[in-house]
């Protein structure tokens, strides 16, 4: 178990043509599981990439355990990485792709074996010793690959998409596994996804990337309650934050905190005339897609009513809405940075 | 006017409609693969057998008649021992050159897929030896390995490891070296690329797994990289196996078989006996022992592809 930090990391590609990481600064905590979350593109393989070994930095400092790695190659690292599309060998059965790293690290036959029998058990694939990876579900594959990187006992985990190819029944039953395995190890934990959900779910803390960069870290709550930027904002909760402009700056509401006035209460409530356009009825919630105005401009927005909440509401009607002075947050429309709040007034 | 434009329109899908020359499978089929059938009938299946029908005849060059002598042929290749020297020769060559041309491909492989500055010239100059005509390198060698004015002699006596010349296709065991190492030198290139496709076609993110397991190089190679391009490797192996395995030219430009047939084999054995020797039964008869082994060699191969085809 150690401590992953890194330091000022930059890596470019194509002689600095592609900025893939762009000055990152993460440290993770005594057996943490972080998520890196961002969009396609924003350089989360590449950061973890980096922290493996795999790729060397353009600049920057790679440090495990208090120690700068940066000059090691990965086999050094002592950590372990689940990658994406599992690269489990497909020529070896699968113990002899679970016992691969301890063979590495030569360590005797009957050793090995008991180690690949205690991951086994861990993860119920002792019954699939004797096949080959292609002869396995999309599930088995992650967890042969999982108990391949686990039975070296590494100091660090680094996992990159690795629910990404299954189905979405198999994706939350495995989300569980995972979450409930590491809590049992307690090694720090390095999880990539652009999965918002996965991320909400998994981590201790999330890192919001974006064009190679961290806009934010911090517990799941936090990032979804108080987001550093526009961009947080918009990418976290689907539906994602409404952003109204008002003289210079944006105001912002999650969809579930828009709600027929008379659900509303208290003193700093603020209430809205809401023309609702459409309807849609998702998992028990509906959807309103409509027009607000009276908060700034003119602005398409989006409300969730819980399955909770039985006012009727009818398409193309104007409604009164409100949202509690508490839930807006304040951006800065140029920067999309949070700013102080303002007096909206009713 | 809409009857005219009707009309036309049914001409135009009509014509679209019947099947033209290039839709037709099957006459396609026959058209592409003629000049091939041509070709292998002609230059292969002629050859073959009237090769057969001279190992059984006394045709020489002098006199072209044919007239049936039975096993004779065999009968006296048998009794000659250059035909059993040739016979050994021809198998340890080929054993050693493919043996040495698989372990130097797969290091050639390895430079040839490695990412460094001036990898373009290194490319161009392992690829040369193929791309020259074999009469041209083996007269090359020739001068490289000359009794008195070898460069290589030179640059050993340079350097004070011998005194005087080594004789490189003078003495026998010497002369066998060089010819291997000529055979090796030739069909390198050809087999560092087939290995080289291999490599490529290797998984990058599987290499890294390995890489990041904690397997060294060794490792990396001999239980990921090597089992990956196994078929390739085979496929490599075998054709040096069979280029090494019927060409006459090396040995008859660089030692004519000597000193004292101790480095002939069987294509060569057979070129001097029948063509230059002018008897062509016996020389077609000597030939001839190169068939089964070839045979077994090509349905390897084919064996080989197949694997790689269905894993
Ligand atoms: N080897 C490379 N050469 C050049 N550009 C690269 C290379 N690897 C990544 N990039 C670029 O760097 C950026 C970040 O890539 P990266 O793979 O880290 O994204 P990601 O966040 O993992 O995306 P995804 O969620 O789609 O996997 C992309 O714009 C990508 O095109
Ligand atoms: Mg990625």
């Amino acid at each position: 178990m150690a401590i992953v930090e890194v330091r000022k990391l930059r890596k470019y590609f194509d002689a600095g043509g592609v900025h893939a990481v762009d000055g990152v600064d993460v440290a993770t905590e005594e057996g943490e599981y972080l998520v890196l979350l961002g969009p396609s593109g924003c350089g989360k393989t590449t950061l973890l990439r980096t922290i493996a070994g795999l790729e060397v930095p353009t600049e920057g400092e790679v440090l495990i355990g208090g120690h700068v790695v940066n000059g090691l190659p990965p086999r050094a690292r002592r950590i372990a990485m689940v990658f994406q599309s599992y690269a489990l060998y497909p020529h070896k059965s699968v113990l002899a792709n679970i016992v691969f790293p301890l063979k590495a690290e030569r360590i005797g036959k009957a050793e090995r074996e008991r180690k690949a029998g205690w991951a086994a058990d861990l993860l119920g694939i002792g019954h699939l010793f004797d096949r080959k990876p292609r002869q396995l579900s999309g599930g088995e594959r992650q967890r042969v690959a999982l108990a391949r990187a686990l039975v070296r006992e590494p100091s660090v985990f680094l996992l990159d998409e690795p629910l990404s190819n299954l189905d979405a029944k198999l994706r939350a039953s495995a989300r569980d596994e995972l979450k409930s395995f590491q809590q049992r190890i307690g090694t720090t934990t390095i999880y990539v996804t652009h999965d918002q959900v996965e991320a909400m779910g998994l981590g201790d803390r999330i890192a919001v990337m974006y064009e190679g960069r961290v806009r934010q870290i911090g517990k799941p709550v936090e990032v979804y309650d108080d987001p550093a930027d526009t961009f947080v904002a918009t990418f976290l909760g689907s539906p994602p934050m409404n952003l109204v402009p008002r003289d210079g700056r944006l105001i912002g509401f999650r969809p579930e905190h828009l709600l027929p006035e008379e659900i509303v209460s208290g003193d700093d409530r603020i209430t809205l005339p809401f023309h609702v356009h459409r309807l849609e009825h998702l998992s028990g919630d509906r959807h309103l897609y409509g027009v607000v105005k009276g908060l700034g401009e003119e602005t398409r927005i989006i409300a969730r009513l819980p399955a909770t909440v039985s006012v009727p509401i009818t398409p193309d009607q104007t409604y009164t809405f409100a949202v509690h002075g508490y839930h807006l947050r304040f951006f800065d429309a140029k920067s999309g940075e949070r700013t102080d709040p303002v007096r909206v007034g009713g | 006017m809409a009857q005219a434009t009707l009309e036309r329109a049914d001409v135009e899908t009509g014509r679209r409609a019947r099947p033209r020359f290039a839709d037709r499978d099957g006459l396609l089929a026959w058209v592409f693969l003629l000049p091939s059938v041509v070709y292998i009938i002609a230059l292969v299946a002629v050859p073959f057998f009237l090769a057969i029908a001279f190992s059984f005849s006394d045709v020489t060059t002098g006199n072209p008649s044919f007239n049936w002598a039975g096993l004779r042929n065999y009968q006296r290749i048998f009794g000659d021992p250059v035909f059993w020297q040739s016979l050994k020769n021809t198998l340890v060559y080929t054993g050693i050159a493919m043996a040495l041309i698989v372990v130097l491909g797969k290091v050639l492989a390895n430079i040839l897929v490695a990412n460094f500055r001036g990898k373009w010239i290194v490319r161009f100059l392992v690829l040369l030896p193929w791309t020259t005509p074999v009469a041209l390198s083996a007269i090359a060698w020739l001068w490289l390995l000359d009794s008195i004015f070898s460069p290589i002699d030179w640059v050993l006596r340079e350097f004070g490891f011998i005194q005087g010349n080594m004789y490189w296709l003078g003495k026998p065991n010497l002369a066998m070296a060089s010819v291997i190492a000529v055979y090796t030198w030739r069909t390198l290139p050809l087999a560092a690329v087939i290995i080289m496709a291999g490599l490529v076609a290797i998984p990058k993110d599987i290499v890294e797994a390995a890489a990041v397991d904690g397997a060294g190089f060794w490792r990396r190679m001999f239980e990921v990289t090597i089992p990956f391009t196994l078929p390739v490797i085979a496929v490599a192996a075998l054709f040096g196996a069979v280029i090494t395995f019927t060409d006459m030219t090396v040995v008859y430009l660089l030692t004519g078989g000597g000193p004292t047939h101790s480095t002939q084999v069987l294509a060569s054995w057979a070129f001097i006996k029948g063509i230059e020797g002018g008897d062509l039964a016996q020389g077609a008869a000597v030939a001839l022992f190169l068939f089964p082994l070839l045979l077994a060699a090509v349905i390897a191969i084919l064996t080989a592809v197949r694997r790689m085809e269905v894993s």
